[in-house]
């Protein structure tokens, strides 16, 4: 093709696809670039929602918020959530994954059984586990005080409300993951085992660590980063059922922006979480992509 | 007398209620390599996984020198298997792939273990025997460079000889290979086919190898057996199945081009006839029956005057192959057409004539009745060419 | 690989499965049975799952008369299939040009796309609702579409799935003279459906549990999703009337677990497949 001809085809090229993207582009300005943009901006300042004087505070905004306890305590709630709920909910998911493939026949209504929970409405299923966990007659502490245990005052006090947020949590992620890990072991090749088992790998466990794990291994690491990520964004429970209490025990990530930012209106300074925020999720995943991702694709 | 080294007696199978294998009788010398040959899907993959014990037969025993291993599962079998797509365990290296039988083996549970295991007694020990062995066997197959590499750096062919590895670093007493050269290129097949024969040789194990390619199976085994529709049709050394085959579908399966047929009946003087053209004489038939004379492509002697006991055909075109020539021919009884290999200078004689004539050389054909079963002939006295 | 094999494994499993079952679903069997007793039981009839005097008539009146039940209901259903439907017409023609075409600027649209990718609504919800606010758009459905129109996540999806599509398959539509526009449509999207399917299952779900937004953007109960709903009921409700409150959450979690229970297929399949691309 002439080279004229080829660069007009391609100019052609480039306008089409200018067209077909333009739309896109202008929301992703709208809707990304500048609010994203405005957050950095509003971040360093004192802004407050409804006040006219803005005070610019730069780097000193994120150093004042670092050393703040309300901050550090809500970081460290977040942290220690995600370390309850997120090994737990893989754990279990996989152990799930494991146990219903084996099973032939009941397979589908397993699957769909254990899947429920996370098509249910969150906060609905909050409210229902407040019930559950009602420290008088919620049946949780009936069963317990049945077999001889003293109830637990789950959510009503400060040292288990976070654990009690961390129970349902795990709850609504298992069959999730399940479902994501019954996807990855149905694509493990089957010639594997036929191989394994030729070798003499005979135990269930030996498979296990030999085929099944190592072949896991993509599917594990996307469970977990996006159990990850989902846990760093928990909001719904700490709304529903203990709005941060009792006493910050449950003031997580997103409900302190939430608050900072629209309860007291301390526009700047929940920007700057916000930030922050971001920040946590980007660093994620960037150990996903760039540590993991090819110890784990064997290449 | 000693046991045949594997024997697979009367297996039969059926996958839910399509029968699969019937009535298969197999029996291997100690150190024979068998080639099952078949089309795809005629069963055999299904036998070599129950001679493995990765399937279970319906009916039927899998003995190894004598002893039933029916009930036995595939890891208490000591056979080795090298599959298709060589199934390497992706996450090791070839030197840990090779290294796995013999760890499962030799090495408890406790002392496989990642860190702790090494620590026990005996397990320092076992392991350097391991790689020791690993390493020998690497040699031998030249692929000692490649031991720290893992499966997704090497090439075909370098994959092909760790899965041989695999299976020749625990000594087995069976080797099972499933179709190993089908994902090769061309090329490489052909080299490969020595390579295994050669290892074979040295091994000296008894080999039940598994191919869809005819030609593979007549170049590398000491007997083949042909299997067809869920049947083994004949087991015979490579030589006997080409040239005297048991039955049509044999004929017809074994053999590149494939062997012409025929369509033709017998007359009152036990001759064969294709039309009015005589193809055959002493027919062991009755009168009047119907017959298929079969005649391979090396055999057919294409000639511009008719000669006697000649078929008319007519010269569609001519394949030139470096060393030798096939001639395409149509005639009225044969709508699949008729081919005959040729010397080259004897194609390019040929090549300006339309209508021609095509007889078996020296009477060399192959006669089957109408279900495929072959029909004698009874012994010449010489008749005139 | 040895199948089920001993009757004793399979049945410890399916032992150990339908306990995990009944654990897992003892919340939804405690919510029904809880949204059929009147107060006085709830507090004093432990763990029996039947009541004895049934109030499920007066619970699930409470239910819908204290919060306009049905207008949230249907609210949520707008706004989800609203969308839904705006992520897909906006993001599959982005996502075809990102997957099949050049142009200058390619690769800083999809670095954007990524970086979208790690941008939550709730990080970036303080400027656009100030902007909302200054636009007057609060209290109105479409504040609570609009911000969820662009869905980098779908951008994402779909153009790993349209790079699977052959290349033959569009030169030949162009030889046919179909511009590219015609393309998307004809073309592209019939072939992406399964993904544009997955992940409208996906969006739907994620959108129908949205609080984050909602609780900032609006205030009016007529105007609510069923989770803000679900908050303004429980603010309406005098304190311990579980039974009421149970039966408000059976009515609002039924929409969406109907439609898994008769999409169950789809559903999974679709969470598999974004499982998969991701």
């Amino acid at each position: 093709m002439p080279p004229d001809a080829r660069t007009l085809a391609d100019r052609h090229e480039a306008r089409a696809a200018w067209w077909l993207i333009a739309p896109t582009a202008v929301l992703m300005l709208a809707l990304l670039v500048l609010p994203v943009v405005a957050v950095l901006v509003l971040s360093l300042t004192d802004a407050e929602l409804g006040e006219p004087v803005v005070n610019f505070l730069g780097l000193q905004a994120y150093a004042d918020l670092l050393s703040d306890r309300d901050f550090r305590g809500a970081f460290r709630n977040t942290a220690l959530y995600v370390l309850m709920v997120v090994p737990a909910s893989v754990v279990l998911g996989l152990g799930l994954a494991l146990l219903i493939e084996a099973e032939a026949r009941g397979r589908a209504l397993f699957r769909s059984l254990y899947f429920l929970p996370s098509v249910s409405l969150v906060v609905a299923m909050a409210s229902v586990w407040q019930y559950l966990m009602h420290p008088s007659f919620g049946p949780i502490n009936q069963l317990l005080r049945l077999m001889g245990f003293a109830g637990i005052n789950w959510l009503g006090s400060s040292d288990n409300a976070l654990m009690a947020l961390a129970v349902i949590g795990v709850w609504q992620a298992i069959g999730f993951n399940m479902v994501l890990f019954l996807a990855g072991l149905t694509a493990i090749d089957r010639t594997l085992y036929a191989a394994a088992e030729m070798d003499g790998v005979r135990s269930a466990w030996d498979r296990f660590r030999v085929v099944t794990w190592p072949m896991l291994g993509p599917t594990t690491l996307f469970v977990a980063t996006i159990t990850i990520i989902n846990a760093v964004k928990v909001f719904e429970t700490v709304a529903t059922l203990t709005q941060g209490g009792p006493a910050k025990a449950t003031r997580t990530l997103l409900w302190a922006i939430y608050k900072e930012g629209f309860v007291y209106l301390h526009v700047g300074a929940a920007s700057a979480m916000a930030v922050v925020f971001i920040v946590v999720l980007l660093f994620l995943l960037v150990i996903q992509t760039k540590v993991l991702d090819k110890q784990v694709h064997y290449r | 007398m000693t046991p045949p080294a594997l024997h697979l007696c009367g297996i039969a199978k059926s996958f839910g209620t399509t029968p699969v294998l019937a009535g298969i009788d197999l029996a291997v010398a100690q150190g024979e390599f068998i080639a099952l040959v078949g089309p795809s899907g005629c069963g055999k993959s299904t036998l070599l996984r129950i001679a493995a014990g990765l399937e279970q037969p319906d009916e039927g025993a899998v003995l190894l020198a004598g002893q039933d291993m029916t009930a036995r599962r595939a890891a208490d079998r000591d056979m080795a298997m090298v599959f298709q797509s060589y199934a390497l365990y992706p996450h090791m290296t070839v030197r840990q792939n090779m290294a796995l039988p013999l760890a499962m083996r030799r090495l408890s549970a406790a002392q496989r273990l990642p860190l702790l295991g090494a620590l026990l007694p005996g397990s320092r020990a076992t392991r350097q025997c391991i790689q020791r062995e690993v390493e020998a066997t690497a040699s031998s197959l030249k692929i000692a460079a490649l031991l720290e590499r893992k499966p997704a750096q090497l090439s075909g062919g370098q994959r092909q000889r760790v899965a041989l590895g695999r299976a020749l670093v625990r000594h087995p007493r069976a080797f099972l290979m499933d179709e190993p050269l089908s994902n090769l290129d061309a090329a490489l097949r052909v080299h490969m086919r020595t390579e295994i024969v050669e290892l074979h040789r040295r091994a000296g194990v008894v080999t039940l190898y598994v191919t869809h390619d005819q030609e593979e199976a007549l170049g590398m085994a000491d007997r083949v057996a042909v299997m067809l529709g869920g049947r083994i049709r004949q087991v015979a050394t490579p030589d006997v199945v080409y040239r005297d085959p048991a039955d049509l579908d044999v004929a017809s399966f074994i053999g590149s081009p494939r062997i012409n047929l025929l369509p033709g009946q017998v007359d009152s003087a036990a001759r064969a006839q294709c039309g009015e053209h005589i193809l055959a004489d002493r027919v062991v038939a009755a009168a009047g029956s119907a017959i298929h004379v079969g005649i391979r492509p090396e055999h057919l002697h294409l000639s511009a005057e008719p000669t006697p006991w000649s078929l008319p055909v007519r010269l569609e075109r001519i394949e030139f192959l470096g060393a030798e020539a096939l001639a395409h021919c149509s005639a009225d009884a044969m709508p699949d057409g008729l081919i005959a290999r040729l010397p080259p200078d004897h194609a390019a004689g040929l090549r300006r004539k339309r209508a021609l004539f095509a007889s078996a050389r020296d009477g060399a054909v192959l006669l089957f009745d109408t279900a495929g079963r072959r029909i004698a002939q009874t012994l010449a006295a010489c008749h005139a060419a | 690989m040895n199948t089920n094999g001993h009757p004793i494994w399979r049945a410890l499993r399916l032992l150990v499965l339908g306990l995990g079952a009944a654990v897992v679903l003892f919340p939804f069997v405690f919510m029904l049975s809880t949204s059929l007793k009147p107060q006085s039981e709830v507090f004093s009839s432990g763990l029996a799952l039947v009541p004895v005097n049934w109030a499920a008539v007066e619970n699930y009146t409470k239910a819908f008369t204290r919060i306009p039940m049905g207008r949230i209901l249907l609210n949520g259903v707008i706004v989800c299939v609203a969308i839904v439907a705006f992520q897909i017409v906006f993001a599959l023609p982005a996502a075809y040009a990102l997957a099949k075409l050049r142009f200058p600027g390619r690769d800083l649209l999809f670095g954007l796309v990524l970086m979208g990718l790690l941008v939550p609504i709730h990080a970036i919800s303080i400027p656009l609702y100030a902007a909302a606010r200054m636009a007057g758009l609060l209290n109105t459905l479409a504040v609570l579409v609009m911000p969820f129109t662009l869905s980098v996540f779908a951008m994402f999806l779909f153009r790993q799935f349209i790079r699977a599509i052959p290349d033959d398959l569009i030169h030949a539509a162009r030889s046919d003279g179909l511009g590219e526009a015609a393309i998307v449509w004809r073309i592209i999207m019939p072939n992406a459906w399964p993904a544009a399917s997955a992940f409208a299952i996906f969006s739907v779900v994620a959108h129908w549990n949205d609080l984050y937004w909602p609780l900032i953007a609006i205030s009016r109960t007529s105007l609510a999703t069923p989770p803000l709903g679900l908050l303004f009921f429980r603010a309406a409700e005098a304190g311990d009337d579980y039974g009421a409150l149970m039966a408000a959450t059976v009515i609002i979690t039924l929409p969406l677990v109907l439609f898994f229970l008769l999409a169950q297929r789809l559903f999974i399949e679709g969470v598999t497949m974004t499982g998969l691309k991701g």
